[in-house]
C-alpha cells in the first residue's frame, strides 16, 4: 500500500461538494461577530463610545478592550513548553487599547446577522493618541518612544547568533571575498478558505469549531487566553480550505470563544474577510540579509557570515523561531570551516509575521542561493559546479542541534536529474553571450529542510485504531488533513502494516479534541514522519492484538499466526477470517473484548530532506517580463508514500515559489503601515494562465529514520523556485537582482541601472 | 433600515424553486443559506477567487457578486446537480484520476468552470484552457493537474466525435 498512488480518500466527497468545511456546519440562528479594527498604525485609544452601536436593533453585545482579560497570551502553533525559558512569547490580549499596527483589534460586535454587525461597527466612535509609525526593522531596532511592547525597549523581540571556527581568519585566508545584501517581501498564504470559526457553550464548556491546522494547540491557547482550565474547551476541526502555516497560528478562536461566553453561550460565528485575512491574520516575514563569504582559488568556501533582520510586525506570533531557522540552514549542507550567523527579529508597526510554508527557509534560501550564484560569477565559475564543490556528499549533521542530520542525502542525484532535464551544460553555453532585448537563461537553486521540529521543540503524536465488527478498521488521529493528503497517506501506512486494503481503513477526518488522540498538528512537514511513526506503532500493536485474540479462538493451533487481507493464516493456511475474529471480539458470550489499539509516541529524531529547482526563462528586457519556459523541482524526501500525492504537493509548492519570485508582495503604506494591496485582485498570486507546465521528480532514498523510509515533503517544494528564477534572469541578462518579486517595475529599474535600457 | 424581501422563482439543479430573499442578498447567500447548497464556496465575496462559481443559463458566474433577485427565471446549476445517483460526470472523475484535488475548497468552482468549457464543445489548446480557467484561483495544486483533467476530457470528447 505504501508507495502506491491510491486516490485520495476524500476525493469523492470533495469533487461532489459534500466535504464539509466550517462554514458549511454553522448552526441555525448563529450570531455573527465582527471585529472593530484600528484606523491608525501606532498609538493608544483615548476614548471609545459604543452607545450607538449597542442601541442598534439586532445588536446583541458589544465588547471592547476594557472588557477582556488583562493578561497576555501566546499564539503560535508550537507545542507548549513546560520550561519557562522556552515558552512562547505572550504579548497579545483578545482586544487592545494599545494599537500596534493599522487594523489592530479594539472591539467586537455580536449581532443577529452580518449586515447588522457591519453597521454597528460603523457606529463605534474611537479617539486615538497617535505615535509615529515605523515599518522597517532596521530602523525600529534602534528603539521608539514608547516601544511597541513595553518590555522590549529597543523593539528587538529576540537576537541569536553562533560561531563555528573563526570567520575573520577564514576571510583573511580567502582569495576572493564577496559581500552582498538581499531582501525578501512580505507575502500572504492566500488559502482559498479564509479563517473562520464558530463557538458555543455546552454543559458549561466552550466548543469551538474552526478552520485550523492545530486543533489541540488551539484548545490550549484558548484556555490560556481566557484563563480557564484547558479541559473546559473542546475544539473541532472540519475539512479546511488550505492553511500553509497561517492556520498554524491561533487566530481569532480565543476571541470567538470569549464572545460566546458574553452572550450566554449562544453560537457565535467569526468569519474573517479576505481583506482581514491579509491584514489581521499572519504573513510571511520579510527578512533582510547581509552576507559575506570568502573562497579560495578552487572555489571552496573558507568562511561565511550572515546577518539577518526579520520584520516581525506588531506581535510575536512564531517570532524569532523563523529567523533562527534560516540561521540554522546557513550552517548546513555546504561545507565551510568558519561560519558565523546572527539574526535580529524586530517588532514594527506592520501586520504580524508568522509561519508560512517552510518556516523561514524560503527567505534564507533566497539569500543563500542568490549569493552562491553571485560568488560563482565573481570567480567566473559555473554556479552548479561551484555548488558541487562545496556541497557535502552523504551524511552530515548539525553542529549544534543533535540529532538533526542528513541520514540520507540525495542532493547530487537531484542535481543530476535537474541539470539533465533543463540541459544545463548546453544552455549555459548557448545563452552565454546574448544581445538584444529578448534573452534566455537557465538558473538553479537548492535547499535542505528538517523533518519536524525535534530537538528545538517537542515531537509527539498519537494514534488509535478500532477494529470494527466487519473486520475493517477506524483510524483516529490528532494530526490534520489540510489538503496535503495526510488522511490518505496515513490510511496507506496503516493498511501497509496491517496487511489490509486501504478501503478497509476508515480514517476519521474531523479532529475533535475530546476524542482524537493528542497530536500537535500539521506543520514543519512533520506529520508523515512523526505521526507516521505513531501510526506504524499503533498498527503493529493492533496486528499483535488481533493475533492474540485469534489465538484464543483457535486453542489447538500451535503454528505461527499472521494476518493478511482479511484472513488469519497459520503459516500459509488460512484458518479464520478477520471478520469472524472481529465479530467474536464484540459478541462472544465467553470472551468478548472489542479490540482497540492506541499509542502516544514521542519522536526524538530528525532527518534532513533536500532538493533543487532548475528553471529556464525568457526575459523581455523592454517590457520587464519574465516567461518561464521550463521548470523542474527534484526532491529527495525519502521513500514516497503516495507518488501522485507527492507530485501534487510539489506542483503546489512550485506555484507558490514562482509567485514568490515573480509577483507576490504585500505592500504597506509608509505612513501608517496599512496594506495597500490586501485583496486577491491587487495581490498577485499565480493564476492558471501564469503557470507554465510543471515538472516534479524525485530521488527516493530510503531514510532510516522515517517510519516508512520517508522524510519531509509538505513544505520544501515552496523553497527553491524563486532563487532559481532570479539566477536564470542573472544568466540571461547579467543583472543580479537582490530583491524579489521580480515585477516589471523592479526589472525595468534594474535593467536601466545596468545600462541595458 | 427594514429588510426588503422579494420572491425569486428560478430553476436550481433542475428543480423549480421559489424563495423570498433579502433584496441585498447575493446568489451565493441564497444558494448556501436558503437552499443548503454548500458546495458553493465563499472565498472573497468580491468576485476575485472563483470559489463560488455556479452556472447561470449556461454561463459561469461568481455567485458572490450576483444578486439573488437577478436569478428570477434563470436556470442555475451548482456542483450538487452534476452527480446522478452516485455517478460522477466525466470531468469529476478526471479530477480524481489526475490528482486535481487537494484541500478541495476551490474544487467546486473549478469543476463548474470546466463543465461549461467542456459543454461548449470547442477543442482548445492547453494555453486556451488555462486562459479560460484563470478566473478560478487555487493555492494548493499549482493548476497543472486541473488543466490536465480538463484537457483529458476534452480530448476524449473529440476522440468520440471523430469515431461517430
Amino acid at each position: 500500500m505504501v508507495g502506491k498512488s491510491v486516490p485520495r480518500v476524500d476525493a469523492y466527497d470533495k469533487v461532489t461538494g459534500r466535504a464539509k468545511f466550517t462554514d458549511d456546519l454553522i448552526p441555525d440562528k448563529c450570531l455573527t461577530a465582527k471585529v472593530y479594527h484600528a484606523k491608525i498604525g501606532n498609538g493608544i485609544v483615548k476614548s471609545i463610545d459604543t452607545t450607538e452601536a449597542e442601541a442598534l436593533d439586532g445588536v446583541v453585545k458589544v465588547v471592547t478592550f476594557k472588557d477582556v482579560p488583562d493578561h497576555c497570551y501566546p499564539t503560535p502553533g508550537h507545542p507548549w513548553s513546560v520550561e519557562l525559558a522556552h515558552q512562547d512569547i505572550a504579548d497579545r490580549n483578545l482586544l487592545t487599547g494599545r494599537v500596534r499596527y493599522y487594523g489592530d483589534d479594539i472591539a467586537a460586535v455580536v449581532a443577529e446577522d452580518e449586515v447588522t454587525a457591519s453597521r454597528a461597527l460603523k457606529l463605534i466612535k474611537v479617539e486615538y493618541e497617535e505615535y509615529p509609525v515605523e515599518i522597517h526593522p532596521r530602523k525600529s531596532m534602534y528603539g521608539s518612544r514608547p516601544p511597541i511592547h513595553f518590555d522590549k525597549k529597543d523593539n528587538v523581540l529576540a537576537r541569536s547568533n553562533y560561531f563555528i571556527g573563526n570567520v575573520e581568519e577564514g576571510l583573511k585566508q580567502s582569495d576572493t571575498v564577496v559581500k552582498r545584501s538581499y531582501k525578501t517581501p512580505i507575502v500572504q498564504h492566500c488559502h482559498i478558505e479564509n479563517p473562520i470559526s464558530y463557538a458555543y457553550m455546552e454543559k458549561g464548556r466552550i466548543v469551538v469549531v474552526t478552520s485550523t491546522q492545530i486543533p489541540h494547540i488551539v484548545r490550549r491557547v484558548i484556555g490560556q487566553a481566557l484563563g480557564i482550565p484547558w479541559g473546559k474547551i473542546r475544539v473541532i476541526k472540519p475539512y479546511i480550505g488550505g492553511g500553509f502555516g497561517n492556520k498554524q497560528d491561533v487566530l481569532y478562536e480565543p476571541l470567538n470563544a470569549f464572545l460566546t461566553t458574553q452572550v450566554g453561550g449562544r453560537p457565535v460565528k467569526l468569519d474573517v474577510s479576505r481583506e482581514e485575512t491579509f491584514c489581521n491574520t499572519r504573513t510571511r516575514h520579510s527578512i533582510e540579509y547581509d552576507l559575506t563569504a570568502g573562497v579560495d582559488q578552487e572555489g571552496h568556501l573558507l568562511a561565511k557570515d550572515m546577518m539577518a533582520y526579520s520584520n516581525q510586525g506588531a506581535y510575536a506570533s512564531h517570532g524569532h523561531a523563523i529567523a533562527a531557522n534560516g540561521l540554522t540552514a546557513w550552517r548546513l549542507q555546504y561545507a565551510c570551516p568558519n561560519i558565523r550567523g546572527e539574526a535580529y527579529t524586530v517588532y514594527t508597526n506592520t501586520p504580524v509575521g508568522g509561519a508560512m510554508r517552510a518556516y523561514g527557509i524560503p527567505q534564507a534560501a533566497f539569500a543563500i542561493e542568490c549569493f552562491m550564484d553571485d560568488i560563482a560569477a565573481e570567480i567566473h565559475m559555473d554556479p552548479l559546479e561551484f555548488r558541487r564543490r562545496n556541497l557535502i556528499e552523504g551524511y552530515y549533521e548539525d553542529a549544534y542541534l543533535k540529532p538533526i542530520a542528513a541520514n540520507t542525502n540525495g542532493i547530487f542525484e537531484c542535481l543530476k536529474k535537474g541539470a539533465d532535464y533543463i540541459h544545463w551544460d548546453e544552455k549555459r553555453k548557448e545563452y552565454a553571450n546574448q544581445t538584444g532585448f529578448i534573452r534566455r537563461g537557465v538558473g538553479m537553486s537548492l535547499f535542505c529542510y528538517k523533518t519536524g521540529v525535534w530537538p528545538i521543540s517537542l515531537e509527539i503524536a498519537g494514534a488509535r485504531l478500532v477494529l470494527n465488527q466487519d473486520g475493517s478498521m477506524q483510524l483516529q488521529l490528532g494530526a490534520t488533513e489540510i489538503g496535503q493528503g495526510a488522511d490518505t497517506v496515513f490510511s496507506q501506512m496503516a493498511a501497509e502494516t496491517l496487511h489490509m486494503d486501504v478501503e478497509d481503513i476508515h480514517i476519521q477526518s474531523f479532529q475533535d479534541t475530546d476524542v482524537t488522540p493528542f497530536d500537535t498538528g500539521a506543520y514543519a512537514s512533520r506529520q508523515s514522519f512523526v505521526t507516521g511513526t505513531a501510526v506504524r506503532q499503533c498498527a503493529e500493536l493492533m496486528y499483535q492484538k488481533i493475533l492474540d485474540y485469534a489465538r484464543t479462538l483457535l486453542p489447538n493451533e500451535k503454528r505461527t499466526l499472521s494476518l493478511d487481507h482479511g484472513y488469519i493464516y497459520a503459516e500459509k493456511e488460512p484458518v479464520i477470517s478477520l471478520e469472524e475474529v472481529a465479530l467474536e471480539s464484540y459478541y462472544s458470550l465467553t470472551n468478548s473484548s472489542a479490540i482497540t489499539a492506541e499509542v502516544s509516541t514521542q519522536v526524538k529524531k530528525n532527518t534532513i530532506a533536500t532538493g533543487c529547482c532548475f528553471a529556464e526563462v525568457e526575459v523581455d528586457i523592454k517590457l520587464g517580463k519574465i516567461r518561464i519556459l521550463n521548470i523542474i523541482n527534484v526532491h529527495d524526501s525519502g521513500k514516497l508514500i503516495n507518488p501522485q500525492l507527492a507530485e501534487m504537493q510539489v506542483h503546489g509548492g512550485m506555484s507558490m515559489g514562482m509567485g514568490y519570485g515573480l509577483s507576490e508582495q504585500l505592500l504597506l503604506d509608509e505612513k501608517t503601515g496599512r496594506p495597500l494591496n490586501g485583496t486577491l485582485l491587487d495581490y498577485k498570486l499565480m493564476t492558471a494562465l501564469d503557470t507554465p507546465d510543471l515538472k516534479a521528480d524525485f530521488v527516493e532514498l530510503e531514510d532510516p529514520m522515517g517510519p516508512y523510509g520517508n522524510k519531509a515533503l509538505g513544505e520544501p517544494p515552496a523553497i527553491p523556485c524563486a532563487p532559481a528564477i532570479r539566477n536564470a534572469v542573472l544568466h540571461a541578462t547579467g543583472v543580479a537582482f537582490s530583491e524579489i518579486p521580480l515585477t516589471p517595475q523592479r526589472l525595468i529599474e534594474g535593467f536601466q541601472k545596468a545600462g541595458l535600457l | 433600515m427594514k429588510k426588503q424581501m422579494q420572491l425569486v422563482q428560478c430553476t436550481v439543479n433542475g428543480k423549480e424553486v421559489a424563495e423570498y430573499v433579502d433584496v441585498r442578498e447575493s446568489l451565493l447567500e441564497m444558494l448556501r443559506n436558503r437552499l443548503g447548497l454548500t458546495s458553493v464556496k465563499k472565498g472573497c465575496e468580491v468576485g476575485e477567487c472563483g470559489a463560488c462559481t455556479v452556472i447561470v443559463d449556461g454561463e459561469t458566474i461568481d455567485s458572490c457578486i450576483y444578486l439573488a433577485v437577478w436569478a428570477e427565471g434563470k436556470n442555475i446549476r451548482t456542483l450538487e446537480g452534476l452527480e446522478k445517483n452516485g455517478e460522477l460526470t466525466r470531468i469529476q472523475e478526471a479530477f480524481i484520476e489526475e490528482g486535481a484535488i487537494q484541500c478541495g475548497f476551490c474544487t467546486p468552482g473549478f469543476v463548474m468552470s470546466a463543465t461549461v468549457l467542456l459543454e461548449r464543445g470547442e477543442k482548445l489548446s492547453r494555453e486556451a484552457i488555462k486562459k479560460q480557467m484563470s478566473g478560478n484561483l487555487c493555492r494548493c495544486t499549482g493548476y497543472h493537474n486541473i488543466i490536465n483533467a480538463v484537457e483529458k476530457v476534452m480530448d476524449e470528447n473529440f476522440e468520440k466525435k471523430d469515431e461517430t
